[in-house]
């Protein structure tokens, strides 16, 4: 979480050069690539070894992995479907991770957000679908922003753990959600399973031209650079990163940190409250107890692994939605539990989170500094 | 009273008795979580292990037929995976509440896939106590079923507040969270004693999870824990770091866990969910209370990142 970040990620797809600089001049770069890749490689290895232990060939693990997220046309679409609420639950972690906060609640602002706007879709019946998915928009980001909005304030303002506090209100977000659908909001004609009514096809967001991936892919693209910008290119941005570094340093030179924490945790939120209203609108047509998939726990990994960068958190999430999509033909051609993607993420994670003992540490990229 | 039925007595006696069997899990997750704090680190990771822990008590118990080597397997399991925390978090610069939530996936992840084959098979259950032979109320009777492992935890919260202040290794742990420099002057290393200090967490927290398995709901299935690892260790600062308080704090937990259930089986069902909710519900509310931004907690170890 330094500035070199900042400049460091134009110079991801340049060639290295011949000149014998380029190594120390882009070191910190290099790491951050290198780094995460190899523990990356790393989690497969030891995932290859847990699956031959039961009998499997990891070889065709890999290529039944590489088939299922990136080998066709089909799964790529299906992997960037997936892709797109990864990136917006990833930000939720990565946006108060500049402030030193380590969020984990993203899954609770995502049922909400995902509440709010079929709500607000069910409350406009009769309205031209742009204005329905606008007003889906707004309610569903600022359900998710004001529920993670709550962690900051209880963290700023009464001192309590808001990874503790985050995770927590995710089952009450749950709760909340399964207490309206099973109630008030119940389409009374849903009987197995649960759910509101439907927000009308004329209101579905719809897919990108020419693809079966839907408009949601794009809405995560656009926050994660709005994020980006924010983050490293305005005063704003700054004055959050400074405050992360050292909080002291932050009262002392007079910025608002509680203003920042509240700020910074509401646009969390809405992000992964706008992660709910994609998978209302784009994915599920209304709410109900699917909607708690996984994706605000997944996020976390995705933010994780991009060392809370905005801009990585795209390349990172189109990684694991990729792992996610190949889960279902891991499942039919190898007969792996369909737990198997969730023990995957949780490898990655551990070797991700233990290679963070490597920085600064690999000699041929020691800088002269 | 008679003729057997007490009406909305039942209520209250469902809670009794619900406090005593679900806070089981929440005794023992808490007690570990109260060792592994205690030393300087924090394990999110126990709502994994308490998964992982039921799962291979259900499986050893369905192969040996014996459920006590069951609690033992989990118990080894949440110690395997409490020394795969501590030795993540050996290593310089990383940070022991993320190498937590990792855990916490992997161990879920690890349990849903090898308890795949398990979901099917019925194993040995543990045994109960019937303290309720006195009563010819099935409800009284029912309530009053209490397992042995209850009786265990209950003794050993008063053991640790004991340990804690009066044997040797209590003040290693407790020196080792308060300052790491100072255990380190006294010729001990921090690093191993917090790997200790969080497999046996890891351990307890297993026997939890064993439970959960093996007495109640007793059944293993995917949606067996819904939170109660990570309730357990928001319940430990609510404790402030203090055996005798968790107990008492596992109890109310259980109770206010068990008041769902309870009003549903006297016909009130609407807000189950709510009430489903209340032991999350109540544990915010009394970080709420209990927290404040101006002092760290008192009772909290020194080398806590948690508190800090």
């Amino acid at each position: 979480m330094t500035i070199d970040t900042a400049d460091g990620v134009e110079a991801v797809g340049v060639a290295p050069a011949a000149d014998p600089g380029f190594l120390q001049r882009h070191g910190t770069t290099i790491e951050y690539i290198l780094i995460p890749g190899a523990a990356l490689v790393g989690a497969l290895a030891v995932f290859g070894v847990f699956v031959a232990l039961f009998g499997k060939n990891p070889l065709d693990l890999y290529f039944y992995m590489y088939q299922g997220a990136f080998g066709t046309w089909f799964s790529w679409q299906n992997t960037l479907t997936r892709a797109a609420p990864l990136i917006l639950t990833a930000l939720c972690t990565a946006l108060p991770a500049q402030l030193g906060m380590v969020i984990i609640g993203g899954e609770g602002a995502l049922l909400i957000g995902a509440l709010a706007a079929t709500g607000a879709a069910l409350a406009l019946p009769s309205m031209p679908p742009l204005v329905v998915q606008l007003a889906m928009v707004c309610a569903g980001m600022i359900g998710g922003g004001l529920w993670i909005m709550l962690s900051g304030g209880l963290r700023q303002y009464r001192g309590v753990n808001e990874t503790i506090s985050s995770l927590l209100l995710v089952y009450i977000a749950l709760a909340i959600l399964n207490h309206l659908v099973e109630g008030v909001m119940r389409d009374p004609a849903s009987l197995n399973k649960p759910s509101t009514r439907e927000i009308g096809a004329a209101n579905m967001i719809g897919s990108i031209p020419g693809t079966d991936v839907h408009w949601g892919l794009v809405f995560g693209l656009i926050a994660a650079v709005a994020s980006y910008i924010l983050i490293y290119h305005t005063v704003f941005g700054f004055a959050a990163r400074v405050a992360g570094g050292n909080i002291r340093a932050a009262k002392i030179v007079g910025l608002g940190v509680g203003k920042l924490i509240m700020t910074i945790c509401f646009l969390a939120g809405a992000s992964a409250g706008l992660a709910g209203m994609v998978e209302v609108a784009a994915v599920q047509g209304r709410t109900n107890a699917n909607l708690a998939a996984g994706y605000g726990f997944t996020g976390i990994l995705v933010a994780f692994l991009a060392r809370q960068n905005p801009l990585a958190i795209i390349p990172v999430a189109v990684l694991l939605g990729g792992i996610s999509a190949s889960g279902g033909l891991l499942q039919r051609r190898l007969g792996l539990p369909d737990a198997s993607v969730q023990v995957l993420q949780g490898i990655i994670f551990a070797f991700v989170l233990a290679s963070d003992a490597l920085y600064g540490r690999i000699g041929f990229l020691k800088g002269k500094s | 009273m008679a003729d057997g039925t007490i009406g909305l007595w039942t209520v209250p006696l469902a809670v009794f008795g619900g406090a005593i069997r679900v806070s089981t899990p929440f005794l023992f997750v808490s007690l570990g979580e109260c060792i592994t704090e205690r030393s300087g680190r924090i394990n999110l990771g126990l709502e994994g292990t308490l998964v992982m822990g039921a799962m291979s008590a259900y499986g050893i118990s369905y192969l040996t037929g014996s459920p006590w080597l069951g609690v033992l397997a989990a118990g080894l399991a949440g110690s395997l995976l409490g020394a795969l925390h501590a030795g993540i978090c050996s290593l310089p610069r990383v940070n022991d509440i993320a190498v937590g939530i990792a855990l916490m996936l992997f161990g879920t992840g690890l349990a849903f896939y090898l308890g795949k084959p398990l979901i099917e098979p019925t194993a040995p259950r543990l045994p109960a106590i019937d303290f309720g032979w006195w009563s010819d109320i099935a409800q009284v009777r029912a309530a009053l079923r209490i397992n042995v492992l209850f009786l265990i935890g209950v003794v050993l919260a008063p053991v640790l507040y004991w340990a804690f202040r009066t044997t040797r290794w209590g003040l290693l742990i407790r020196t080792a969270g308060e300052s790491s420099d100072a255990a380190r002057a006294m010729g001990y290393s921090v690093l191993a004693i917090r790997l200790k200090a969080t497999m046996v967490g890891g351990f307890l927290a297993g026997i939890g999870g064993s439970f959960l398995s093996l007495f109640y709901p007793g059944s293993w299935n995917e949606g067996l824990s819904s939170g109660q690892g990570i309730t357990a260790v928001a319940l430990v600062i609510f404790a402030r770091w203090d055996p005798m308080l968790c107990l008492w704090a596992s109890l109310a937990f259980g109770g206010a866990a068990a008041l769902g259930p309870a009003l549903q089986s006297v016909g009130i069902t609407s807000g189950y969910y709510l009430f489903n909710a209340a032991p999350y519900i109540l544990t915010l509310a009394i970080m709420i209370i209990t927290c404040s931004p101006k002092r760290t907690l008192t009772g909290a170890p020194a080398e806590l990142s948690i508190t800090r």
